[in-house]
């Protein structure tokens, strides 16, 4: 058995898949640490990635070029994300539920859609996909697609803008002493709410890959959690972004390796049993860095201006 | 822009915001149904029908409302204690293959000793499930959200799993289905050529004593205080840990128990599919509810009929039933925003 | 000018005007509530007052922003820090000072300018530490670095010295009088007349959200400051010693760490008797809240025994509930009520499981009911009704809801301790001279009583024995009569008994 993982990971092959498996959950990941640096927490990302994928393979469909549905599934996640940001920013409403009611509205509303715009399909149309980048010549990049690429540079951008610029100081402010930031002239409210806006729509571009990318067709029950999985990496990351790549590498070559040994050691074990271990580690991650959370000291504490 | 306390909560506003919540979400949405090009008074005419036009329609509603009702009261008792229990669905699955896998382990008692024992093994099913993220809450400050919302997924899978396997049907040719629950066991029709089951009376029965509960016992008084404000509680001596892990093992009991109750009055197995998501909307009845056990009864009623509804309607008039997801989603998102309007004044300055 | 302010039915200032001079400072003294903070953070931009207007340095001031009052040259130093713990104290200092759609933050440039500011001032902060790492002292000292670098020409400074040692007050008058030498000006809020007296050039008075007076320094006694503060000559309760009787609560070399394993209590004895009032002195923040904690059952030592008449108590609040310790906390909204629950469940809270209002699982209500009834009535507290929430209470009126319950244990016997921690912070006299009269009444009865307070008239006021804790140890406790003021001073600050070992930090 150790010997198949061996040779699993030593393959080209599996590293090839774990960033394929990773970009969404970059994507997604970078997208909740944004908003939660801010102090906002958006389980929305489930329902935001929902209709990212579907508004992004949508617009292909209709004929725009690929780079456009990316577009389109950031605007729509934006615009998602605009929705949470009004109802937990200036309204104060819980973090938990105006998050999970943006979940579900999400999805169902891609789902309503999907059958109001395509009434009479029976198989999921195609659309053709982000082709890989072979022209690049590097072994492992040039079979990943420009989305990958787009994921991994924007680790370090968004490292640099958080740590230093002042857009990137005050969204930190307000993430740890939103009172300290009004004092030095800052609009909380309105930093908060154009975080949230931003990082929702990265959540609208890690569903796009799934889409546009991963596969080629839409389907329901296609995101299966990984927005969740995302919430819990951003805790294992401590908030960083350079350690929310390394979380989401790490996890997808879990999940990578599990796919393969699904294929390799035959039936011995159910199905079922690989594809819980996602979920099982995501749990297992969320235990083991809930202890030394060093987390955004405003986290979910509503901003109420001027309140006594 | 800011948000001012109104000096005093009236209770007409807050018996209002549910009501003006769903309004809002109707009108919001007929712009969804004229976009599927179906006239928007004949569609929401249709729904109103399939709802309660009939008795058929009538006995379908509360079919449904059965299993909502009770989870959400499940969800209503975890949120009145500041528990977020998002996991209702896999609870609810845990509870109706446990019911299903005791009913069928060919235990020779008289049936009025296993029906009981069915019941018990769901609703110990739903609580274990809920009692790992609980500890995890109170032991190690996990988020209990993100905990519960995983352990659904896993939950589903092995409920797949054990329906491929150990608890498949012989006699289902293939499709994965569970052995069926025995007949003595099964929950009495209430009424001729209906689906409507007793377990609607012990849904109700279930509201009532979670507001007793609630309202009149100290474990409720417990309850209520360590959701309003943990320190406080705990200096005041009450037990706060122990407060929030029954409330688990309770909440997680009645989520099981409207699995056990589903597959013993509607389905009479378990199938992947049995659930639309009645987990989920558990919470937003909850929140319709405001939290009120009793409230609770009315906003499954409401939820229930909107899902029949529009089963009914998609037949007639080229509207997908995804609508009636929709409108349960948006109702959640309009009733925050109405019982915090209830409470606050917004003032533009 | 003519500011006025209105929090709902609180008219929080009433039309205020005043008016502040170049290179001035200028007291806004006043008692807790008097309205000081809330005209501050008008003039500073907190809040947007519902009349009146601002005119600084001879223009106009947009209200309700921050940004307009540090570009109009106003600065603020606040009472509760506004310090973000987990960022350094660059960061906090350089915050909001860049456009926001630059693409790069000069922070070389910054870290110089900062260091030259401080020089100039003489305030010494390291930029690159963070701000959970610094004393109090050197966070107040950022604060005012934050208004200093951004060219403040008036600085606001609201209760500066609420949590310094008397060493390190000292140390900001110093930096004021360079500051004003410099040519700002400033306006200083404090309810502490000595200070008012020593530092400002002109006093203003408030007193329920009006400006009762104006005053120059020269000519002002502190008599005359207290009665505009208060209004009235206040009558306070004064003390019969009695006799005192057997020891009630022996606390014996108690050590308690926290979570990260910081030292919260050291080495800590204490000892009250029947009938006895022992006040705990002290800066806040130097283990007044463990002892508290200790005191209350919600907080188990390391090391050491904790005995009240000669039995070991479990630091479980249940345990020192039964035991007939009446305990009222620090924070009354947050920890003394539970605010969501009505005032009758609040009454019986803290004995809910007990065969007096808990029969089979059920609350019984009209015991329970008739059980606030009674604590509502003795203890004057002014409410519509028992089913109201509790949060709905004033403060004052919430904190005699805390003692009554506190006080009644079991039908109208005396509690054997009282543990009182900051019981008067943040009430009007009257509460406050109710709230002293009820422990005096109660230690007559025997109780034994333990005041922790930051309120050195409070605690003459009151105690027999007096003692002073510091980083986590305790002095020994004297009779009051032999501590003078400067004495308590110098060990509150560290010197003397309590930090004897310690070398006192240059604030």
């Amino acid at each position: 058995m150790s010997g198949d993982i061996l040779d699993v990971v030593a393959g080209i092959p599996f590293w090839v898949a774990v960033l394929r498996i990773a970009t969404p959950l970059i994507f997604g990941t970078l997208g909740v640490l944004l908003c939660e640096r801010a102090g906002v927490l958006n389980l929305g990302i489930e329902g935001i990635m929902v209709v990212g994928a579907f508004t992004g393979w949508f617009a292909v469909y209709q004929g725009a070029t690929l780079w456009s549905g990316v577009g389109v599934a950031a605007i729509a996640g934006a615009a998602l994300g605009l929705l949470h940001a009004v109802l937990t920013v200036p309204l104060g409403l819980s973090q938990h539920v105006s998050g999970l009611g943006v979940t579900l509205f999400g999805t169902s509303l891609a789902a309503y859609a999907y059958r109001v715009l395509l009434p009479r399909v029976t198989t999921p149309p195609t659309i053709e996909p982000f082709a890989p980048m072979t022209s690049l010549g590097v072994p492992l990049l040039s079979t990943q697609t420009p989305l990958t690429l787009l994921a991994l540079a924007l680790v370090p951008l968004l490292a640099y803008a958080l740590n230093r610029t002042p857009a990137g100081l005050a969204v930190r402010m307000v993430g740890e002493n939103p009172g300290a930031a009004e004092g030095q002239g800052i609009d909380v409210i309105a930093v908060r709410m154009w975080t949230v806006v931003a990082g929702s729509a990265l959540m609208g571009v890690a569903g796009a890959f799934l889409t546009l990318s991963a596969f080629n067709a839409f389907f329901f029950n296609m995101v299966n959690g990984r927005g969740w999985i995302c919430v819990a990496l951003v805790v294992f990351a401590s908030w960083r972004p350079g350690k929310a790549l390394a979380g989401a590498l790490l996890f997808a070559a879990f999940d990578a390796l599990q796919l393969r040994l699904q294929q390799t050691s035959g039936a011995k074990l159910p199905y079922q049993i690989y594809l819980m271990l996602p979920y099982a580690l995501s749990i297992l991650a969320l235990v083991v860095m809930a202890r030394r959370a060093a987390y955004p000291q405003a986290l979910m504490k509503p901003y109420r201006k001027g309140e006594r | 822009m800011r948000l001012e306390a109104r000096a005093e909560v009236s209770r007409t506003l807050q018996v209002a915001a549910p009501f003006a919540a769903i309004a809002v979400t109707l009108v919001v949405c007929s712009l969804l149904v004229a976009w599927s090009g179906a006239p928007v008074g004949g569609a929401y005419r249709l729904l109103l029908e399939g709802a309660a036009g009939s008795t058929f329609a009538i006995s379908e509603t509360l079919t449904r409302a059965t299993p909502l009702i009770i989870t959400g009261l499940a969800v209503t008792v975890a949120f009145r204690a500041k528990l977020y229990n998002i996991g209702a669905e896999g609870q609810l699955y845990a509870g109706a293959l446990a019911a299903v896998g005791v009913a069928n382990a060919g235990l020779s008692l008289p049936t009025a000793v296993v029906f009981p024992l069915v019941v018990a093994a769901a609703m110990a099913a739903g609580a274990l499930l809920l009692i790992g993220p609980a500890l995890l809450k109170t032991r190690f400050h996990v988020d209990e959200v993100v905990t519960t919302l995983l352990l659904n997924f896993i939950a589903l899978l092995f409920v797949s799993m054990m329906l491929d396997g150990p608890m498949k049907d012989p006699m289902a040719m293939g499709w994965p289905q569970s052995v069926a629950i025995p007949e003595e066991l099964e929950l009495g029709k209430l009424a001729e050529r209906s689906r409507v089951h007793s377990g609607l009376l012990i849904a109700l029965a279930l509201a009532v004593v979670v507001w007793i509960v609630d309202r009149f016992t100290a474990f409720g008084f417990e309850m209520r205080a360590v959701g309003a404000n943990a320190r406080a509680a705990a200096f005041a001596g009450l037990p706060v840990q122990a407060v929030v892990l029954k409330t688990a093992l309770l909440s997680g009991a009645l989520a099981g128990l409207a699995g056990a109750i589903e597959v013993m009055g509607r389905a009479g197995y378990v199938t992947l599919d049995m659930s639309p998501g009645y987990g989920y909307s558990g919470i937003v009845i909850a929140m319709l509810a405001q939290l009120n056990p009793l409230g609770v009864v009315a906003a499954a009623i409401f939820v229930a009929g909107i899902l029949v509804g529009a089963d009914s309607m998609s037949r007639a008039i080229a509207v997908p039933t995804y609508i009636a997801d929709v409108i349960v989603a948006a109702s959640l998102i309009a009733m925050l925003v109405a019982s915090m309007l209830a409470r606050y004044r917004i003032r533009f300055k | 000018m003519g500011i006025t302010k209105r929090f709902g039915a609180l008219v929080a200032n009433d039309s205020i005007s005043l008016e502040l001079a170049r290179g001035e400072v200028l007291a806004l003294l006043g008692e807790n509530g008097a309205g000081k903070s809330t005209l501050v953070s008008i003039l500073f931009g907190h809040y947007v007052a519902d009349e009146g207007t601002i005119t600084a340095f001879g223009e106009p001031l947009a209200p309700g922003d921050p940004a307009a009052a540090l570009a109009a040259g106003i600065g603020m130093v606040h009472q509760h820090f506004t310090l973000a713990d987990n960022l350094t104290v660059l960061d906090n200092i350089l915050i909001g000072t860049e456009p926001l759609w630059q693409p790069f933050s000069r922070r070389r440039a910054a870290r110089a300018k900062v260091r030259e500011t401080a020089a100039r001032f003489g305030l010494a902060v390291e930029t690159r530490r963070k701000v959970s790492e610094l004393s109090v002292g050197e966070r107040q000292r950022v604060e005012i670095l934050k208004a200093l670098y951004r060219g403040a020409r008036a600085l606001i400074l609201d209760e500066p010295t609420a949590v310094l040692t008397p060493q390190e007050s000292r140390d900001l008058f110093a930096t004021l009088r360079q500051l004003v030498a410099e040519g700002l000006s400033i306006i200083f809020i404090s309810h502490k007349l000595d200070e008012v007296l020593a530092v400002s050039d002109r006093i203003a008075v408030l007193r329920h959200g009006r400006l009762v007076a104006l005053r120059a320094v020269a000519g002002a006694t502190k008599a005359e400051l207290a009665e505009l503060m208060v209004g009235r000559k206040v009558v306070m309760p004064t003390r019969e010693r009695g006799a005192l009787g057997a020891p009630v609560l022996q606390v014996r070399g108690v050590h308690a760490r926290d979570a990260h394993g910081g030292v919260l209590l050291d080495d800590v004895d204490v000892s009250v008797r029947s009938g006895e009032i022992v006040a705990i002195a002290g800066v806040a923040g130097n283990g007044q809240h463990a002892l508290a904690q200790l005191l209350s059952g919600t907080l188990a030592p390391d090391r050491g025994t904790v005995e009240l008449l000669g039995r070991r108590l479990s630091a479980t609040p249940r345990d020192w509930v039964a035991a007939r310790v009446a305990r009222v906390p620090e924070d009354r909204h947050a920890i003394g009520v539970i605010g969501d629950l009505t005032v009758w469940e609040n009454a019986i809270s803290e004995h809910l499981r007990t065969a007096a209002f808990t029969r089979a699982g059920f609350v019984r209500r009209s015991a329970s009911r008739m059980h606030a009834n009674s604590i509502v009535h003795r203890f004057d507290v002014r409410l519509s009704g028992i089913d109201v929430p509790a949060r709905s209470l004033s403060g004052g009126n919430m904190q005699k809801l805390i003692l009554g319950r506190a006080l009644s244990v079991g039908a109208s016997a005396t509690p054997t301790l009282i543990v009182a921690d900051h019981p008067t912070w943040g009430l009007d006299i009257g509460a406050l001279a109710y709230v002293h009269q009820c422990l005096l009444d109660a230690a007559s009865a025997g109780a034994a009583v333990l005041l922790i307070s930051e309120d050195l008239d409070e605690i003459f006021a009151l105690a027999d024995a007096i003692a002073v804790m510091f980083h986590g140890r305790l002095s020994e406790a004297r009779p009051a009569k032999t501590w003078t003021l400067s004495e308590i001073g110098l060990a509150m600050a560290g010197g003397g008994e309590a930090g004897s070992d310690e070398v006192t930090r240059a604030a």
